[in-house]
């Protein structure tokens, strides 16, 4: 895909998580929508993967740590061709397959069950790890959150990425600097974020994760990387797209109410149009 | 390791991964909880040094709550082997069963109890050892040889102690349990491991609903262990052979 229609994918699924959200009156848009850009980048350009076989051997994987975001994912899935986008309106319903959280048993597409914050990488690291046994050269992406970083487990799981060279590892930080409670520097700063990822042995690159070509440029640079993982640490705005959830860490887990809905949708419909100006 | 192991398994690999008890299933309950058990990968864990009978180390690394940590999880099955003959029994049948498997070994040298020829480890089933009309004993892991030495001493007493090794807590061999309590009317457990949650209160669970009988649960007793040696240990919390024969006379 070129830029262009990455940015049009990139609004049609952040319609999506607007819609599975408001439909759910329950979940998170604020982390979904700023790493929509991110998502849309990996199913629709980065990932060697096939909608029609969501299993095969060979595919890259990807791992969705920050698990709450789990509509961002999905859309993505969806839009991409995984199961059908009106499914999304089930999402958090009883009785449908799109839990509140990523199901890799039930939800085509996903490669790893996840959200308790903070085993993602873990799981990341032990698919990268099992490429390499096997000589296979698939490769593997997780999105961690930056509030999710204050998490103990994810810096165990980089000691040993670092140390094993899991070239074919990506860590994606989702660097939207709010978490549930407020701005990630003042609850517990995980700051320098790129300098403890060096610390660990990781290539580091700072990108606006917003940004299309920046996130072609890294994940290409990731990709000619040899002898340590990459962790992308990607600068974005939480709450991406909807006017009046940007950098509001009242929407972090929150539902929309049907006026809201409409207006986030207009704001959306609103920046597909000037895309096809 | 417990999330690395998750990964790895939805890649095809059969991983094996092992630490004290004290950390594969207590520090790590909830990777095993959310990263094996939700998606029910095929990841085996080999959990050591359980029970008092680490010894000296103490309370800190003495796990007597750990099968009933990993019984509660759906879909995970867990296997308290008697000696080492039937450890690594369990170790294949781990690696042949299609899921997560918690195998519960402990540091202690213990008498092989199941070194014959006809021997065979059938994931789920309980081995009778005595046969016996007075009493049954079901017991676990290192237990398991005490309990027959306990039965000895009742015999010598004119008491017909049933013995049943209970390699697999989870699950549970219902109707080899359901049949045992007929018959002999008294159960006792007797297991390294807390009271509460583990091979007693799995017996309870089933003989509650299908078959009320009195059941004694010999175990730690809702306490934390100690330092000292591990035989020592053993006789203090009543857990070796007099400690079990005296229990059940009190009892009886």
């Amino acid at each position: 895909m070129n830029k262009l229609e990455l940015q049009k994918t990139a609004v049609e699924v952040r319609k999506g998580i607007v819609s599975s959200v408001h439909s759910a009156k329950a979940g998170h848009p604020g982390g979904s929508l700023s790493a929509a850009d991110i998502f849309t980048y990996l199913y629709f350009e980065e990932m060697n993967i096939d909608p029609k076989d969501p299993k095969k051997a060979d595919r890259d994987r990807f791992v969705l740590s920050k698990g709450h975001t789990a509509p961002g994912l999905y859309s993505a899935l969806a839009n991409r061709g995984y199961f059908p986008v009106e499914d999304l309106l089930t999402l958090r319903h009883t009785g449908s397959y799109l839990q509140g959280h990523p199901d890799m048993k039930h939800i085509p597409g996903v490669d790893m069950s996840s959200g308790s914050l903070g085993q993602g990488v873990s799981t990341a690291v032990g698919m990268a790890l099992a490429a390499k046994m096997d000589g296979a050269d698939y490769r593997v992406y997780t999105l961690c959150g930056d509030g999710e970083i204050q998490e103990g487990q994810i810096w165990e799981a980089a000691m040993f990425a670092g140390h094993r060279k899991l070239d074919n590892l990506v860590v994606i930080v989702d660097n939207n600097n709010l978490q549930i409670d407020g701005a990630i520097d003042e609850v517990c700063s995980p700051y320098p974020i790129d300098k403890k990822f060096e610390a660990f042995n990781f290539h580091v690159i700072n990108i606006d994760g917003n940004d299309m070509d920046a996130i072609a440029a890294a994940f290409a640079e990731a990709k000619a990387t040899k002898g340590m993982p990459t962790a992308i640490i990607a600068k974005t705005v939480k709450g991406k797209g909807v006017s009046f959830m940007e950098n509001n860490a009242g929407w972090h887990g929150k539902a929309p109410n049907d006026a809201e809905y409409e207006t986030a949708m207009e704001d959306l419909k609103k920046a597909g149009e000037a895309l096809c100006q | 390791m417990t999330g690395i192991a998750a990964g790895m398994s939805t890649c095809g690999k059969v991983p094996f991964i092992s630490t004290f008890a004290m950390f594969a299933a207590g520090r790590s309950f909830e990777q095993v909880r959310n990263a094996i058990g939700y998606p029910h990968l095929n990841v085996k864990i080999g959990a050591t040094h359980a029970g008092i009978s680490v010894g000296e180390d103490g309370a800190t690394h003495q796990c007597n709550e750990d099968i009933a940590l990993m019984r509660v999880i759906p879909g995970m099955v867990v296997i308290n082997p008697s000696d080492d003959v039937e450890a690594k029994a369990a170790v294949k049948a781990a690696y042949e069963h299609n899921g997560p498997v918690y195998m519960r070994f402990g540091r202690l040298a213990v008498p092989v109890i199941n070194d014959r020829p006809d021997y065979k480890f059938e994931l789920g089933k309980g081995v009778v050892l005595k046969e016996g009309e007075d009493m049954t004993i079901f017991a676990t892991g290192l237990c398991v040889v005490e309990a027959l030495l306990a039965a000895e001493k009742l015999a010598a007493d004119g008491i017909d102690a049933e013995v049943i090794n209970i390699h697999t807590i989870k699950p549970l061999d219902n109707e080899l349990v359901i049949a045992s309590a007929k018959k002999t009317g008294k159960v006792f457990t007797v297991e390294e491991h807390s009271i509460i949650g583990g091979l007693g209160a799995a017996v309870s669970e089933v003989l509650c609903e299908n078959c009320p009988t009195k059941v004694t649960r010999i175990g730690v007793n809702d306490v934390f262990g100690e330092s000292g040696p591990a035989v020592e240990l053993l006789h203090k919390y009543g857990l070796d052979a007099e400690g079990i024969y005296n229990k059940i006379k009190e009892t009886m």
